[in-house]
């Protein structure tokens, strides 16, 4: 499968080569801020996009795992004195095991069922931020201290770019790992057929909340990265609005592809930055833009462009 | 000693007893087939025995151990294979990756080691293509690895069903209709594939509607109707058997048949 890995090889170099030239044609700091905030927004829609595109099993309480990561590195340090670093990994592994004692149960609902119950998760989490507010500051939110490393004081939005985008890059490393493994395969063969996945002698079960476990954990450090980077945290990024953006991202990206997860979360956060210029109707044309990519290219962005190149090399090479 | 045994198993669904006191033992090198009207349970014996259905009733001993209530996964990891009548092939994957699939259980298996990509995850991923490959040219596909299996016709995904099975070296085999819906060719491509399973000492055993077939490949037969064993024996004894011809012919038969 020599073209699968050089494909893989493709995805890491397009991307790397993409952050680091941005810069050149960033004409101010804004811009470094928004592509930062892309950078985090993929690394969360590359972990859902194992659960969704891989295992097939969708999760509309994503945002809740980020909470967790952001308010980890809010209150590790402020109340519990806790680095901040540390409070980032701690955040982590608090996300991978919620979801992991969440998930035994829970993963056994399909479809409906299984979106219902990890809305419940997600409102859950969002409600337990907003009402503790003795740990959590609230509705209004609550400021995070800086990221200290080795004595740097992580600050500045070209420098979160670099962070940000770095962490992107191992989170695209290890999730186009996962593909062409007995893991990546085990979850693949579940979405297609559970009971011939079952058959084939792997543990269904174990395999979902492995899954679930690995886009929570995604999810949790790219949360602690935004609360980081914007030095302030407020429950709506635990919401359900957000978990939708997630879902959005993964499904307009194209579900499976870990580019497709990539470009989806280019979409969905630089559109709206694009789209500020129809003022009152911006948010119209955001869901009218969406419904077009949508009809006209339903697999998702990457899945088709890559089903449309391939039709044109064909008809070329004819 | 039977590699598979199953005793007095029994399931309903909704009152009706859609498999009830049917007990046989398959051995290794041999083929049992299981033939019946439709409706008479044979998919769902298929599915009791694989541990798809829990048994209500009965036992089901597979290589000297009670696996009566165990999941499927565990079963296969005891040596337990099936295919399936309404394909259950992973589409969105190519045929080689259906196969690799099946390798499941022969590999090594850690989630970390995988996102991580070690060397020997590397290594171990290039023996299971290598045995997939092996497999694809056993059941002639080798020409169709690359092919996603939404692409392949029909009778080469009975086929690849067969080597994704085949992949996890099983000890028994069940074949839900291989032969369904192929042609004359793909029958004889079927016929061999199954013989020389059985050859390499795997237990076989096979539900078919294709009659030739089954009497050409069976060492015994037994035949269902409505969920209950009717009769069960060598192919010569069970094609003469009145209470077969009846329950396949309808009465008024069997005196007919037996005559021509």
């Amino acid at each position: 499968m020599r073209s699968f890995s050089s494909s893989r090889l493709a995805t890491l170099l397009i991307l790397a080569a993409a952050i680091a030239a941005l810069p050149l044609i960033f004409p101010s700091g804004y811009y470094f801020r928004v592509a930062a905030l892309v950078w985090i927004s993929a690394l969360a829609a590359i972990g859902l996009n194992v659960l969704m595109g891989q295992a097939g099993q969708v999760s509309l309480g994503h945002a809740g795992f980020f909470g967790i990561g952001a308010y980890a590195v809010a209150i590790g340090p402020t109340h519990l004195g806790i680095p901040p670093w540390a409070s980032l990994l701690l955040g982590a592994v608090l996300a991978g095991g919620l979801a992991y004692l969440v998930g035994r149960p829970v993963l056994r609902l399909r479809g409906h069922y299984l979106a219902i119950a990890t809305l419940g998760l997600g409102v859950l989490v969002s409600i337990v931020l907003t009402n503790e507010s003795r740990w959590t500051g609230g509705p209004d939110g609550m400021p995070v201290p800086r990221l200290i490393l080795f004595g740097w004081r992580v600050s500045g939005a070209e420098t979160w770019y670099w962070v940000t985008g770095g962490a992107l890059l191992v989170g695209t490393w290890i999730a186009l790992n996962l593909t062409d493994t007995p893991t990546g395969r085990a979850l693949r063969a579940l979405h297609d057929s559970e009971v011939a996945a079952r058959v084939a002698g792997v543990d269904v079960a174990r395999y979902k909340l492995a899954a679930f476990v690995i886009a929570a954990v995604y999810a949790s450090l790219a949360g602690s990265l935004l609360a980081l980077m914007n030095g302030f945290i407020t429950p709506d990024q635990a919401g359900f609005l957000h978990s939708v953006e997630f879902v959005t991202m993964v499904v307009v990206g194209g579900l499976g592809s870990v580019a497709g997860a990539i470009v989806g979360a280019v979409v969905l956060v630089t559109l709206p930055q694009l789209l500020t210029a129809f003022q009152d109707y911006q948010h119209l044309m955001l869901g009218l833009l969406i419904m077009l990519f949508m009809i006209f290219l339903r697999e998702g962005i990457v899945p088709s462009l890559r089903a449309l190149w391939r039709l044109r090399a064909a008809g070329a090479a004819a | 000693m039977s590699l598979l045994v199953a005793e007095n198993l029994g399931i309903a669904f909704g009152g009706v007893k859609a498999v009830d006191g049917v007990s046989f033992c398959a051995e290794a090198g041999q083929v049992l087939s299981i033939i019946g009207p439709n409706g008479a349970g044979k998919t769902t014996l298929f599915n009791l025995v694989s541990g798809v259905y829990k048994a209500r009733e009965g036992r089901i001993v597979l290589n000297g151990r009670d696996v009566t209530g165990l999941p499927p996964h565990r079963l296969a990891a005891l040596g337990l294979s099936r295919s399936f009548q309404n394909l259950q092939v992973f589409t969105r994957m190519t045929a080689r990756e259906n196969v690799m699939v099946g390798r499941h259980l022969r590999e090594r298996r850690s989630v970390i080691a995988d996102l991580l990509r070690l060397p020997s995850s590397e290594r171990q991923n290039r023996a299971t293509r290598a045995a997939a490959d092996d497999l694809l040219r056993f059941v002639r596909l080798d020409g169709a690895a690359d092919t996603p299996a939404g692409a392949l016709p029909y009778g080469a995904l009975k086929r690849l069903e067969i080597a994704r099975a085949l992949a996890s070296e099983p000890k028994v085999l069940l074949l839900d209709e291989p032969a369904a819906g192929c042609n004359a060719v793909e029958t004889e491509e079927i016929d061999r594939l199954i013989r020389e399973v059985a050859d390499q000492g795997v237990a076989v055993v096979l539900v078919e509607h294709d009659m030739k077939l089954v009497m050409k490949i069976s060492d015994r037969i037994l035949v269902l109707d409505r969920g209950r064993p009717l009769a069960e024996g060598p192919p010569q004894e069970v094609r003469r058997n009145p209470a077969v011809i009846e329950a396949y012919l309808g009465p008024g038969h069997a005196r007919e048949a037996a005559h021509a």
